[in-house]
């Protein structure tokens, strides 16, 4: 009985279940301000939410979890510090970043959905070295690009943008404020959620479509969608081309709560964080749900937020809960690799 | 014949396109970076005394058709693991890192195991897998040294190792005891080093020829590169103008015999069955398994070979630093490595000794010119260090997709001749 209940649920799944619940009731009997800790989790959760649906479009059109979506967040970043850069405020402001960001990644992933249809087979590692060079790339674009806002360009040298650019006094947490109320202590970002929640409805919507069931069947069984006259490359390219601009809007409603956009090799490794998510959501790298996201993400940001106190109750020194981060993140992602791989 | 020599320059050129790229964009560097040739040129020997070695454990997984093993960070760690416990013994000098090495082969066999056991069930993914490997015993290997060490078990270790409050190991740890301790033991100019090896390269050569009369033209050939290199060599050593050279650049002659012996046993090991095997499953895994070789063990063998060499390629690289920072030092190992390998022309399933060697050198020397480079060109150092950064991810992309492309039109290839045959023996099928 019990199991068949693990087996439902997935081996690792239970793993981290178990571990969230220890952690949480180590927080307990530390003493930890749990109010804090359940707000902190909402805004995490809201905040990477967008991201982690980013993986949907990627594994439903069989590219497989999606490593590049750098070169979506490459794109939610230009259009980002461009609404800076004009002066733009508020609702305005992200309104602008986030409709700029559309076009961007659409061109991006159109590129990228051209190169995924050529390595057929491999997307998962060329993406990821995709996306580490249009980081890389774009390194040297921040150094170079005329961009002219006090906020943006470092003081001394006129030239070149900051690491980090504070969004305080131009968009910072817009969302996460619109709507908010208490319970309790406990302060829930109603906007920042229901923005979460639009962009999984939209999802939903597009998977009961002709043409998301379509994408869908390619996922599944490519052999299937190729027998029922679908345009298997048509499909992937659609699919890609969503995922990165998904991540392009997701980095610019992360970077509203947050308070910053992150710029040079920020970056680099943004894409393990949402794959381990979905994963851990019960995603396989062919098979998902909107449920994985919203599950996964729930699950992985609780138990990366509430880590951190707890860790470093334990170990004052400090980056346990960095290390445990990265056990549980790849642990999850390799459990995933030897399911799918497996013998052919 | 004029003809055929164009075309065999061509020829040449289109096989050889990527390092002569590179070469290219490297004299370019050398130009703008302002830098005399030979200050670049001895950063370069010591950074490929640091490196070579590493690069060249992937072949091996390579020709297994493992693509690039970026699950050598793991062997990287073995090899640090190795030297903690010297650095902790205070076993010093050449002594020091052969028990270094001693410690780290039974580990990075171990490592190499279990990484082989991952790999053998990801077949088709293996450099995912193996990157995302790499990141999973980061965690472990953080958890094992900042906390389980001092935290767990006691370790008794002297001044400026572990943290001041006795838990976890520190940052960076100084190599006083083992710096240099291959790398000193005997330097000589690089013009003697040069006769030096052309005298071997003449005198194998000659046995060669005097043994077997099939390839007499090959070595022929080697014969006269060989003496052109010893000329070189004495009018190197002899020149007044090359004066600044023979002082500035030093060979270390026992970490460079070290790299020579692994690519003689390279080359053996392809000669072995075992080799062989690995080429086999290399090239078609379904037809080596058919011809009753056992896939999964020759795949296993191969991965640990390579992470054993990993293992001692990062002590070799450490010895030549003189520190560890404990917790970055393997990070970027197994990118390097692999860029460095590409661009010397190697692809995801083809590579050679002598492509380890130039790519290293041009990976190397672009590496040291691009901050100058950038700096005298753009005004700033930083766009020469992002540009390295990315010439790095970029070359390794760009194989990646090369690869996944070609083997992509391969199969639809395939795909079209079975469905002309099939249409062939379907209208026989008809006329019978």
């Amino acid at each position: 009985m019990v199991k068949s209940y693990i087996e439902k649920i997935g081996l690792p799944r239970v793993i981290i279940i178990v571990f969230l619940l220890l952690l949480i009731l180590a927080a307990f009997l530390q003493g930890q301000n749990m109010s804090m800790l359940t707000t902190d989790v909402l805004v995490r959760f809201g905040m990477n939410g967008i991201l982690t649906l980013a993986m949907v479009p990627a594994i439903l059109c069989g590219t497989g979890l999606n490593f590049g979506i750098a070169v979506g967040i490459i794109a939610g970043l230009v259009s980002g510090i461009w609404s800076i850069d004009l002066g733009l405020t508020g609702l305005t402001g992200i309104m602008f970043a986030i409709c700029v960001s559309v076009p961007f990644s659409v061109v991006f992933g159109y590129l990228y959905g051209k190169l995924l249809n050529a390595v057929k087979g491999s997307e998962m590692v060329v993406g990821t070295y995709v996306g580490y060079s249009v980081v890389s790339l774009m390194c040297i674009g921040w150094l170079v690009l005329p961009f002219k806002s006090p906020t943006l360009v470092w003081p001394i040298a006129k030239a070149g943008l900051r690491n980090t650019i504070t969004l305080d006094g131009y968009y910072e947490k817009i969302f996460n404020n619109f709507l908010s109320f208490q319970i309790g202590s406990v302060t829930i970002p109603t906007g920042l959620l229901l923005v979460f929640a639009l962009a999984c409805f939209i999802m939903f919507i597009f998977s009961r479509t002709k043409t998301g069931i379509a994408m869908k069947a390619v996922g599944d069984n490519n052999m299937y969608a190729v027998a029922a006259g679908i345009n298997v490359n048509k499909m992937r390219m659609l699919g890609t081309i969503i995922s990165t601009v998904l991540s392009a809007v997701g980095i610019i409603v992360y970077a509203q709560a947050f308070g910053f956009y992150q710029l040079y090799q920020a970056p680099l490794n943004m894409a393990f964080m949402p794959v381990a998510a979905v994963l851990l959501g019960g995603a396989s790298t062919n098979k998902v749900k909107i449920s994985h996201v919203v599950i996964g993400t729930l699950l992985f940001q609780a138990l990366i937020t509430i880590a951190l106190p707890v860790a470093n109750q334990i170990a004052p020194e400090g980056g346990l809960a960095e290390v445990s981060r990265l056990i549980v993140s790849n642990g999850i992602i390799l459990y995933a690799l030897t399911q799918s791989g497996g013998k052919k | 014949m004029e003809k055929n020599l164009t075309n065999n320059i061509k020829s040449f050129i289109v096989s050889n396109i990527v390092p002569i790229l590179f070469l290219v964009i490297s004299i370019i560097g050398i130009k703008y970076s302002g830098v005399a040739l030979p200050v670049i040129l001895m950063d370069v020997i010591s950074r490929m005394d640091r490196n070579l070695f590493l690069v060249l454990s992937l072949l091996i997984p390579v020709l297994a058709g493992m693509g690039l093993n970026f699950g050598i960070v793991l062997g990287a760690m073995a090899g640090q693991i190795g030297l903690f416990v010297v650095t902790v013994l205070e076993i010093p000098g050449f002594i020091g890192l052969l028990v270094a090495i001693i410690i780290a082969i039974p580990v990075s066999i171990l490592l190499g195991w279990l990484t082989a056991l991952l790999l053998n069930r990801t077949k088709g993914q293996e450099m995912i897998a193996g990157m995302i490997l790499g990141f999973f015993a980061m965690g472990i290997y953080q958890f094992i040294f900042l906390f389980f060490l001092g935290g767990v078990v006691k370790i008794d270790a002297p001044q400026g190792i572990m943290l001041s409050t006795g838990v976890g190991v520190r940052n960076t740890i100084d190599l006083v005891n083992v710096k240099y301790a291959f790398d000193n033991i005997f330097k000589v100019n690089v013009f003697i080093f040069i006769i030096v090896l052309g005298i071997i390269g003449i005198i194998y050569s000659g046995l060669k020829l005097a043994k077997n009369k099939d390839n007499a033209k090959k070595y022929r050939t080697n014969i006269i590169l060989m003496l052109i290199l010893i000329i070189i060599g004495i009018a190197g050593q002899t020149l007044p103008a090359f004066k600044m050279y023979k002082t500035l650049l030093q060979i270390p002659v026992f970490t460079f015999v070290l790299i020579l012996l692994l690519c003689v046993f390279i080359k053996f090991l392809f000669k072995t069955k075992l080799g062989q095997n690995m080429r086999a499953v290399g090239h078609s895994m379904e037809i080596a398994e058919v011809s009753g070789i056992n896939v999964d063990r020759t795949r296993t063998v191969a991965t640990i070979l390579s992470m054993v060499f990993a293992a001692i390629g990062q002590i070799i690289f450490l010895q030549n630093l003189g520190n560890i920072s404990m917790y970055n030092a393997h990070e970027n190992v197994a990118m390097f490595a692999a860029a460095a390998l590409l661009i010397g022309g190697a692809s995801i399933s083809k590579a050679t000794v002598t492509q380890a060697f130039i790519g290293t050198f041009l990976f190397h020397l672009l590496f040291n010119v691009s901050p100058m480079a950038g700096k005298n060109l753009f005004g700033d150092a930083a766009v020469g260090e992002y540009f390295r950064v990315f010439i790095a991810y970029g070359v390794i992309a760009l194989t990646l997709a090369l690869h996944a492309w070609k083997k992509v039109v391969a199969a639809r290839q395939k795909v079209k001749e079975a469905e002309l045959k099939e249409d062939q023996d379907n209208k026989e099928g008809a006329t019978a």
